[in-house]
């Protein structure tokens, strides 16, 4: 690990201005920024390791836990702290109850060691597992170092993404939790640099690599996720997160889908629908959303939506099943939603 | 409240410690020291980032001064600058949970965790489960009664996440001790003999 500078944030305010003032750059390459927050630090000190991440300074968040570190539920939505770590959101029972979906896509991620440790605002800011951005022996990842080319086209790419990818980059997006706020529909919270505070459609905050794989959201220089709010709706209830992978726990998705569902009796009023471990960023399958709109929700309309979910999917020569295992864990997840006792 | 021993620079020198310490690593002298504080909220000030850093870390009910690398893992500071040894580096990057303490009594990755990000929180580590003259914990004397380990390397960090399996309520059958105890990785596949051991363990906890 390079050495680095150490200091805590007493404020968001002023964690942003420790951050902004080494000199970070919206141009600067990701993993080569002077500085970053440390919160969990689960990713962050697993990529220092590496030599991935090589950050001159390090703004600990830890201590706002108090202002940042809240869960509360109300007529008008969830709202969750960037602070709360993954175990306490997971184990809420409210959340179990109204949002089973959030509850799910956490409960399923990482360990219980690491859930214990990382924090909801830094769990959607994970970078990818993809080996050949994690191994800096590998000259040519655009992620890493941009320009330099992308080793998993033609690489080992088993686990890379069919959704959302370029020709520059098809890393996949590696988290659960995103894909349960993207489905609801959530905003998060952001504070700056200067007291510049804003909300922001969960939706927009991770970027598709495009030919600039190494931005990966539309955060600003020292700009820090301080909360989470997700909307009440008639679907959070009938919700559920479907995670597929190569051992039963404690791995990351193969495929996987956040699902909710309004449902008039046997048919479908509305849909929500995410997909995680097939896509670049946390992917929403709104064409499969609208095809299931006043459909009986049966077998046959759940594999055409499925089928519409995966229509743009780009294979490479080892990832080419996760079209179809994507598609038949859409298809499962929508029947086991549709078959919930709420 | 535990009554804290406060000795500083405890005079626990391990022979590790003698052989491992690097220039850039060592656990320096605390006086007169170049230690900065790790408290200060500094501003952009320029600071010299390999020089140590003055810490107090709570351990196992004592307090223990240390002068280390900003960079140090907790799982580093325990092992190499403490001599408790008990906490395993198996991986060293959160896959394997070797190195689970307890951080204000809950399970964490030791590896993944800055020593200096500890601040004033309590760590627990295998060490501090019984005292040498008392009976071994619930869940000591569970892995030995079923046998739950051949090599031993993974034991001291199962059972402090076992620990924290059964206190958080997640051990109420085999199938989420199974779950809840996947981050502890056993290459010697002990995996049902811990699981007889967790759920014995449950029921003496009172979990």
């Amino acid at each position: 690990m390079r050495p680095f500078s150490y200091d805590r944030a007493t404020s968001p305010e002023r964690a942003a201005g420790m951050l902004v003032g080494t000199g970070s750059d919206a141009g600067s390459v990701q993993g080569r920024t002077p500085a970053e927050y440390l919160a969990g630090g689960t990713t962050l000190l697993d990529l220092m390791k590496l030599d991935v991440m090589q950050p001159a300074r390090l703004v600990d968040i830890g201590g706002l836990v108090g202002r940042y570190g809240d869960i509360a539920i109300d007529d008008r939505g969830l709202h969750l702290g960037a602070l709360v770590k993954m175990s306490t959101a997971a184990d809420h029972s409210g959340i179990r109850d109204h949002y089973p979906v959030i509850a799910q896509s956490l409960t399923l991620a990482a360990s219980a060691q690491l859930r214990n440790m990382a924090t909801l605002g830094g769990n959607v800011l994970q970078r990818t597992r993809c080996n050949y951005f994690r191994d800096t022996s590998w000259s040519a990842c655009n992620k890493r170092n941009p320009g330099s080319g992308c080793a998993a086209l033609d690489g080992v790419n088993r686990q890379h993404a069919v959704l959302g990818t370029s020709t520059d980059c098809i890393a996949t997006y590696p988290g659960d939790f995103a894909q349960a706020l993207l489905a609801l529909d959530a905003t998060l919270d952001v504070a700056g640099a200067a007291g510049g505070a804003r909300t922001m459609r969960f939706a927009d905050l991770h970027r598709p690599p495009g030919a600039t794989p190494n931005v990966e959201t539309a955060l600003k220089p020292g700009e820090v996720i301080t909360g989470f709010h997700v909307p009440a709706a008639p679907w959070t209830r009938r919700s559920l997160y479907l995670k597929v992978r190569d051992r039963q726990s404690y791995e990351f998705a193969l495929a996987s889908a956040a699902v909710a569902l309004d449902m008039d009796g046997e048919v479908v009023r509305q849909a929500r629908i995410a997909l995680g471990g097939v896509a670049a960023v946390p992917w929403r399958a709104r064409e499969a959303e609208a095809a299931l709109t006043g459909k009986r929700l049966d077998e046959a309309a759940a594999t055409a939506a499925a089928r519409l979910a995966f229509a743009g999917a780009v294979a490479r020569q080892h990832n080419g099943y996760k079209i179809a295992l994507g598609q038949k864990t859409v298809v499962r997840a929508l029947l086991q939603a549709a078959t919930l006792e709420i | 409240m535990p009554d804290y021993d406060d000795r500083e620079a405890r005079a626990f020198v391990s022979r590790r410690r003698f052989i491992g310490v690097t220039a850039s690593t060592a656990a320096l002298p605390l006086v007169g020291g170049p230690a900065r504080a790790e408290t200060a909220e500094t501003a952009a000030a320029p600071v010299d980032p390999s020089a140590p850093v003055d810490m107090t870390l709570r351990i196992n009910g004592e307090r223990h001064r240390l002068g280390l690398d900003v960079r140090t893992t907790l799982l580093d500071a325990l092992r190499d600058h403490v001599g408790l040894t008990g906490s395993k580096k198996g991986c060293d990057h959160g896959q394997c949970g070797a190195c689970t303490v307890h951080v204000d009594g809950e399970r964490v990755l030791s590896c993944l965790t800055l020593a200096v990000a500890v601040g004033d929180r309590e760590v627990t580590t295998i060490e501090g489960l019984a005292r040498a003259d008392a009976p071994l914990h619930p869940m000591q004397q569970a892995f030995v009664d079923n046998d739950a380990f051949q090599c031993g390397y993974c034991t001291p960090g199962q059972i402090m996440s076992a620990i924290g399996c059964v206190k958080e309520g997640h051990a109420d059958n085999d199938d989420a001790i199974r779950e809840y105890m996947s981050g502890n990785l056993c290459r010697c596949a002990a995996y049902p003999n811990i699981v007889a051991a967790v759920r014995q363990a449950k029921a003496q906890m009172g979990g």
